[in-house]
């Protein structure tokens, strides 16, 4: 069994979160750069100008893409053939710790949410899902989010009849919400199946995506493609200054699920869709 | 959006709101404070209570920003406009009670907020969601005035220069949103 120390993981995470606030992925400052070609409005044409300068900025001056370098989002996938010295879940929230801290990041995170709702003043917890694996490797994927986007997340209980458009439906019916709060343009995350909390992570899971991939199911690849052309349909545009750039792309993950069911959930991802990844 | 660019000085004088139109992009120069949820909740629940306020908001221009932490030597981090909405709940008593002069964040505003835009004259900036870096560029100093242990949601004066907003909802009630979708949408 391969060992992994816990301080070799805090070190990981503390490097990822400070890197996926500073560095726009490079798949999505490409994208942008696309939508330049694609874009008919000249105003968002220099919105889009405006995004990538703030991108190069960022990188060059080592300083957050954005204010909100958000709460820490963990995906860790864990091979069934790792031992961990030491504290795995500590490690990963010691990362996050040392990463916000050391790197400049706003602290976003509240202790509870109602009452006091008093700041934790190092950014954790961490929010964490865990997976385990095949394998002897650590993967880590550490994805900052904002809240202007993440609050216009929706989910949805629809029932089976309800089908392709009923998903439809509730897409449009999110992306048409969020607007400019969530600093288009956007990456959509749509969760399909499972029950109401595996189809909520599918649609985390589905924003944080690589923006060069798509469902390796062709059917729903078709579909991403299709609601990508429907989104941008919206007028809402880059910053919601109207325009044929709202989203860079649409993603959908699903699972499977129950006879009477179909889940529904939409989580929204700004421009920059931060995410940064290590495999140890 | 109009794509010559007006300079205007903060705190925005009575000339300046009424000039300024839904698309028109500025250059700001001068003195605006920061607010964002906590500080909005402050200020009205002292309000509501009678109490005095830390700071005289009368003229202010009212960034909603919660900057990220500033590295030795530079004034601030990285400082984008927060959701304006949130914010809706408190700024009718803002524009009523305090007079401030200018509001700059993004997105959409509710009705009543539209509404106190129009009755007291108080125009609707936003500047580019998710463009922190770029827009810190703007901004020369950065000092706390109020609230200090809300940490990045404290009031503070930002002193800016050539910083860049778009008017999003001028004091007649036109809608940049409005006015710039339109022509694009087909859903």
């Amino acid at each position: 069994m391969r060992e992994i120390q816990a301080k070799t993981i805090t070190e990981a995470v503390k490097n990822l979160c400070i890197k996926a606030c500073y560095n726009l992925p490079h798949d999505t400052y490409e994208a942008l750069h696309s939508l330049k070609e694609t874009e008919k409005s000249e105003s968002a044409k220099h919105i889009l100008n405006d995004l990538i300068e703030n991108a190069d900025i960022a990188y060059q001056g080592e300083v957050p893409i954005c204010q909100d370098t958000g709460v820490a989002v963990l995906f860790v996938e864990i091979g069934q053939d790792v031992h961990v010295a030491g504290n795995l879940e500590e490690a990963l929230h010691e990362g996050v710790r040392q990463g916000y801290v050391q790197g400049y990041l706003r602290k976003s995170v509240v202790a509870e949410p109602l009452f006091d709702r008093i700041n934790t003043k190092d950014n954790t917890p961490a929010f964490i899902h865990y997976s385990i694996v095949q394998g002897d490797k650590i993967k880590i994927r550490v994805a900052p989010k904002g809240a202007g986007s993440e609050n216009k997340s929706i989910v949805r209980m629809l029932v089976p009849a309800e089908g392709i458009e009923g998903v439809k439906n509730v897409i449009l019916e999110a992306v048409k919400k969020a607007g400019p709060n969530s600093c288009p343009p956007m990456v959509v995350g749509v969760g399909l199946g499972g029950t109401m909390e595996v189809c909520a992570i599918n649609a985390k899971k589905a924003c944080m995506r690589d923006i060069n991939t798509e469902n390796p199911d062709k059917r729903y690849a078709e579909l991403e493609k299709e609601l990508l052309t429907l989104v941008n349909k919206t007028g809402i545009g880059a910053q919601g200054f109207g325009g044929t750039s709202t989203a860079i792309r649409v993603h959908i993950e699903w699972s499977p699920t129950h006879i009477a069911s179909l889940p529904v959930a939409v989580n929204i991802n700004c421009h920059a869709a931060r995410h940064a990844e290590i495999i140890l | 959006m109009r794509q010559n660019k007006i300079h205007i000085t903060a705190p925005f004088s009575s000339e300046t709101v009424q000039k300024l139109r839904a698309g028109d992009q500025v250059l700001i120069t001068g003195t605006i404070l920061t607010a964002r949820d906590a500080a909005h909740k402050r200020l009205i629940e002292s309000l509501e209570k009678g109490e005095n306020l830390p700071l005289n908001l009368e003229q202010a221009v009212i960034y909603y920003t919660g900057p990220s932490p500033a590295r030795p030597g530079l004034p601030v981090g990285s400082a984008g406009p927060t959701t304006s909405g949130r914010m809706d709940k408190y700024t009718p008593t803002l524009i009523e009670k305090c007079k401030i002069s200018g509001m700059i964040g993004k997105g959409y505003r509710s009705e009543e907020v539209i509404e106190s835009i129009k009755k007291f004259t108080v125009p609707y900036l936003v500047t580019l969601g998710g463009a922190g870096a770029l827009i810190a560029k703007s901004i020369k100093k950065y000092t706390v005035l109020a609230y200090d242990d809300l940490g990045a949601e404290a009031i503070a004066a930002m002193e800016v220069e050539d910083f860049p907003a778009i008017v999003a909802i001028d004091v007649l009630g036109n809608n940049f949103y409005e006015q710039g979708q339109a022509p694009y949408k087909e859903i």
